[in-house]
Parts: C-alpha cells; structure tokens; sequence
C-alpha cells in the first residue's frame, strides 16, 4: 500500500516536472505562432488573449515577400542540404570505422573528434573569415556550408559509429561467407539495416545548418542564410515583422524533430523494436 | 571432393596466441568437430578457415588449392554463426535466397532450391516471413537452410545450436546430424558440448589453449583420452582420477594401500617410487557392497538417482570418485563399499604431464 503510494507520488512528481519543462518550451513557441499569424495590430494587445481573436496572413506574407528573404531561404536550403551530404560523405565511413575496427588510437580518436567542439567559434572567426575571403569561399553557399560540415562532423561521426555498432558484425560476415565482397556486404546489409538511423542523423545535421547564426553572420554579406539574414535585420524590424520571422525559422526544426523522433533513441545506441 | 589442409596455421591478437602452428587434414565429407572450453582458440580456427581472420603464418588448402590469402567468398564454404547473422530486413525466402542470388543464379533454379533447402528444414511455410516475427528455433533453421542453400564443398558451423534451449537443442542434434549425413559435404563443427561432439562427429580434435591435444574418433577419445584434461573435460560424469605410487618391482601399483597389477608395457616406461594418474570411468567400476579380492574400500557421500541408473559420489582416501550403479541397487550416504576396477578399462597417465602413458 505505502510503496504504491510512493509509486504514485515520485510518478507524478516526473508528470509535473516533465509538464513544466514542456510549457516552458512550448508557450513562447506559441505565443510567437500566434503573433505570427494575427494582424499588425493584435500584436501589441495586452492582456494577451489564449485565443487569437482575428486570423491573419499579413505579416507573414509581408515578411516573405520583403526584399532578400526568399533568396535567403533559398541560400539557407542549398548550405544545409550541401552540409548533410558533406557530413554523411566525411562522417559515416569515420562512424564506421570506429564501430567496426580495432586500431591504434582509436580512443584518443575518438577524443580528438569530441574535443573540435572545445574550440570556440568566436575566436576562429576572424582567420577563418581571412582565409575564406583568400580562398575565394566568403560569401559562397559552399563556404558557408564547409564551416558548418566543420560543425556537424563530431556529431555525425559519433551518432553514425553507435549506428553501425547496432548492426551486428556477424551480419556483414554472413554476407561475405555467401558470396558478398568487403564493399558489397556493406551495401546489401549494413546499409540498409543503418539507413533510419543514418536518415536521423542527416536531418540532425540539417536542423543544425539552417539554425546556425553565427558562422553564416560572419562568413556571409550579399548572400546571407536565413538566420543571418534575421539577425542583421530584425533588430531594426517592427514587432510584427520579428514574430513572423521567428515563426518562419521554427517551422522547419519543428517538423523535423516530429519526423526524426522516433530514431531519436536510435541516435544514441538503444535499439528500437 | 573437398579435403582441408591446415599447415602451422598460427593466429595471434597482439600479444595472445589464440591458435598455436596447427596442422590438421580433415578428410573429403567428414565431420569434424572442434572442441574445447571457450577460449581455447577452436571458434578462431574456423574464422581462419572461413577467411574471416587473416592467419599470421602457415597455409590452408581447400580441395588442393591455397585459400590463405582468398577472401571468404572465393573458398567455396558456406556458415553458420552462433548468433544466426539472419538477415533482419529480408524475409526467410531472400535470406536462403542470398548465397544463390549473388551466384546470379536463374530465378527458377533460386526458387526450386530455396523450396527444397526450406523443406529440408521444415520451414516452407515460413518463406514469407521476417525474420522478427520467428522463435529463436526457427531462426537457426534459417540460417541453417541459407548455409546448405548454395551447397557449398565445405560447411563450417560455429555452435549451432548453443543459443537454442535444452530440449529444442537435442531434438535440433539429431535432425541437423541426419541432415549433414545426405549433404555429402565436409562439415567442420565447433562446440563447447562435449555431448553434441560426442554424438555427432566421425572425428574429434579437443582443444585447449590454441593447441589441438586429440584427434581421433568420438569413441576413441572417450576411450582412450590422450590427457588428463581431455579425461576430465569429456564424458559425463568426467573421467576419475586417482593418484597411484608404483611399487617397487614396478610390477604393480598402490592405490590408496590397494595394489593393483601394472601392464608390462606401461611398467617398462616407469621408474620405482614415481606417481601416476589411474584413470577409469564411472561406468567401468563396479561396487560392491561386501569385500572381495582385489577391490579398493570407499565411502558413499551421496547417492543420486537418474532414472536410468544411479550416481554415487565416493570417498577413496581423500580422492572423491564418481561410480555408476545400477538403478536398482541400494546404497545410501555414509555406507562402506568396495570398487572393483575393470582391468581393461583402466588408462595410466604421467601425473607430471598429464599424457597418457601407453
């Protein structure tokens, strides 16, 4: 009787902190959701009403269609679609080699990936900002995406590595007993048993490109991505234009975490059924 | 026709040594079996063969030919792993499918030989299946039907049936040894399971430490085990061991105050005063329950009834024996006996080494 009351009790305390943390997270999304999508004026109302009184697209549209914001959609699209597909190139075969091979070094390797992320951005901008502008990169989707392939990597190579790490060595040996080469058992087994976590992984990289600030502000100027775009802007933008343009950036992390949730635990090694 | 050779095959894993310069022939459709506590190197060894591990030294030769530095798809073999490697994201039918596939072998011939391996196996009405939605029993069917599916010269099997439980286990030895009968293919089978080696082999070859210490036929090593270790690792109950002092006129040993007659060609080998191990199994003592000549008295410690017969564990000196006796007979804890030793049953090993002297 008291160990299920206790059951009861630390059960929903878990609920009510869980609740907390989801409001906490949730409310300004959709607070900014609704701002977005009232009109001009129902911005500035206070108390807030819960339910937006009148339904509108007006800042929304104006926002899309001010000056730069569609290219710089369309620039934040290319960086963070060139990202994914440098960052699976240079990281799943890094991730493979460190679930599958025993080398030397492989834990300071494993180290030294992890300790990239020590570096702090800010103090590599301005000789990165220096090369770039050397090597003709500055101002280009490809340089831009490059930096944030820099970024993305030690993720990718450690979510990928615990991806193949779940598909069992002995499959791929099978394949090779049965006739498959090193490379072929690859492709007809490990592949296809490692593609939703390897899809996670990609549209991990994804969300992280198109909400990456500051490498884009720094390395980009006529050409901005979209958050570097907002940055500049907003600060100089009227209320509703900055609720519209939070909106906009937040959609597609969103839809992306509804999608990629259920290999959320995959990414991290725990097998899903 | 495929014979296997192994010539000073030696493996090492940085500074361990897990198969030791091992030469072995496994003759053209024999069934030879690997065995050996875990470690022993037995599962690498096949690894070698399979080419899934790349020997340090020495060569294999399958059918005559130099496999040493061919990949595992150019050796002609065919496996099974302990953990069933079926493949998770194809149903039963692409997985006995798959060796034939990659041999890009005519649908019709993949579908005909896909049906007959499934029915060898009893799993025909499976094909349509994934592999989640099988018992673990079924699954080794599959992988077993997916090795003997692209009827290979040589079938290497690395504890088949060690994951399945206990009776699945024994119905499993009996249907997967009438099966490897009709394949007609050389099959190298690794165990730990000294029972299923027992039953299934034409040859053994006990190994220990990356050594291979016995190769002979079943009997031959339960018979006659060339070790103290291969004694006491195979049989159930293991081999008894007693210690034996040889007696002066080498003649005879004393075993315990008993003296017990030395065959003259172990005695030459001997010198006086030195110890020996008596080895003799459980079914070859017979106990009595009165004294007689020539018969060694022990205490009962405990009585276990099988069924088929009874267990005794008894108390010779400070040296505890394992002796079976008949189910009938009645023996109860802490009661005197006597064991008379079949003569010819008895081995004599080197208590320094351990080999069997004869």
């Amino acid at each position: 009787m008291s160990s299920k009351r206790t059951w009861f009790s630390s059960r929903s305390l878990l609920y009510v902190v869980a609740l907390l943390i989801a409001l906490y997270i949730l409310v300004p999304i959709y607070l900014i959701t609704i701002s977005a999508f009232s009109p001009r004026n129902a911005v500035f109302d206070y108390p807030k009403p819960f339910f937006p009184k009148a339904f509108s697209v007006e800042t929304l549209s104006f926002f899309l269609n001010s000056f730069g914001v569609l290219e710089s959609v369309q620039m934040s699209i290319i960086v963070a679609i060139l990202t994914l597909v440098l960052s699976l190139l240079i990281g799943a075969p890094a991730g493979y080699t460190l679930a599958r091979y025993v080398f030397v070094g492989k834990d300071s390797y494993r180290l030294a990936i992890l300790s990239t992320r020590a570096f702090p951005i800010v103090i590599l901008a301005i000789p990165l900002a220096v090369t770039f502008i050397r090597w003709d990169l500055d101002d280009t989707a490809i340089g831009v995406a490059l930096l944030h392939t820099a970024m993305a990597l030690p993720t990718t190579i450690l979510v990928t590595s615990s991806v193949f790490v779940s598909v069992s060595k002995e499959l791929e040996e099978a394949a090779m007993v049965l006739g498959c080469s090193r490379f072929g058992a690859f492709r007809r087994v490990a592949l296809p048993l490692a593609l939703p976590g390897l899809a996670a992984s990609a549209i991990f990289t994804f969300v992280l490109s198109w909400n990456e600030v500051f490498a884009a502000a720094i390395l980009t100027l006529q050409n901005p991505t979209l958050p570097a775009r907002l940055v500049v802007q907003l600060n100089q933008s009227p209320l509703p234009f900055k609720f519209a343009g939070g909106f906009f950036i937040l959609v597609p992390a969103i839809v992306f975490m509804l999608f990629v949730r259920r290999y959320l635990f995959t990414l991290w090694g725990v097998k899903l059924k | 026709m495929a014979e296997i050779r192994l010539e000073n095959v030696r493996k090492e894993f940085g500074e361990v040594v897990a198969v030791k310069d091992i030469s072995l022939t496994i003759h053209d459709r024999e069934f030879m079996v690997l065995l050996g506590p875990s470690g022993c190197g037995k599962s690498t060894l096949l690894r070698c063969i399979a080419g899934l591990e790349q020997v340090n030294n020495g060569r294999i030769l399958i059918d005559g030919e130099d496999v040493t530095q061919l990949p595992p798809r150019k050796r002609g073999i065919s496996m099974v792993f302990q953990s069933y490697a079926v493949f998770p994201h194809m149903t039963v039918f692409e997985n006995i499918a798959f060796g034939l596939r990659m041999q890009k072998k005519p649908d019709a011939e993949i579908r005909q030989r896909v049906q007959s391996s499934a029915e060898l196996l009893h799993i025909e009405e499976l094909l349509d299946r994934y592999p989640a939605q099988l018992s673990g029993g079924q699954r080794q069917r599959v992988a077993v039907a997916r090795a003997i599916a692209v009827q290979a010269k040589v079938l290497l099997m690395d504890e088949p049936l060690s994951n399945l439980d206990a009776l699945l286990r024994l119905e499993m030895r009996a249907e997967l040894k009438r099966l490897l009968d009709e394949l007609q293919a050389t099959v190298i089978y690794v165990t730990h399971d000294q029972v299923e080696a027992l039953s299934m082999g034409d040859r053994i070859a006990v190994m220990r430490n990356g050594e291979i210490l016995q190769c002979d036929s079943p009997i031959a090593v339960y018979n006659n085990p060339a070790a103290h270790f291969i004694g006491s690792f195979i049989g159930n109950p293991p081999m008894n061991f007693l210690t034996a002092r040889v007696l002066d006129g080498k003649t005879a040993v004393s075993v315990h105050e008993t003296t017990i007659p030395l065959p003259p060609s172990i005695a030459s080998q001997l010198k006086a005063n030195t110890e020996l191990w008596l080895g003799i199994r459980a079914e070859n003592i017979e106990a009595l329950s009165q004294t007689a000549p020539d018969t060694i008295p022990a205490k009962v410690l405990v009585v276990e009834p099988l069924g088929s017969h009874n267990l005794l564990t008894v108390q010779v000196g400070n040296e505890l024996l394992k002796v079976n006796t008949h189910a009938d007979a009645k023996f109860s804890p802490g009661q005197a006996i006597w064991l008379r030793f079949a003569a010819d049953k008895i081995r004599w090993l080197d208590k320094l080494t351990g080999q069997s002297l004869i």
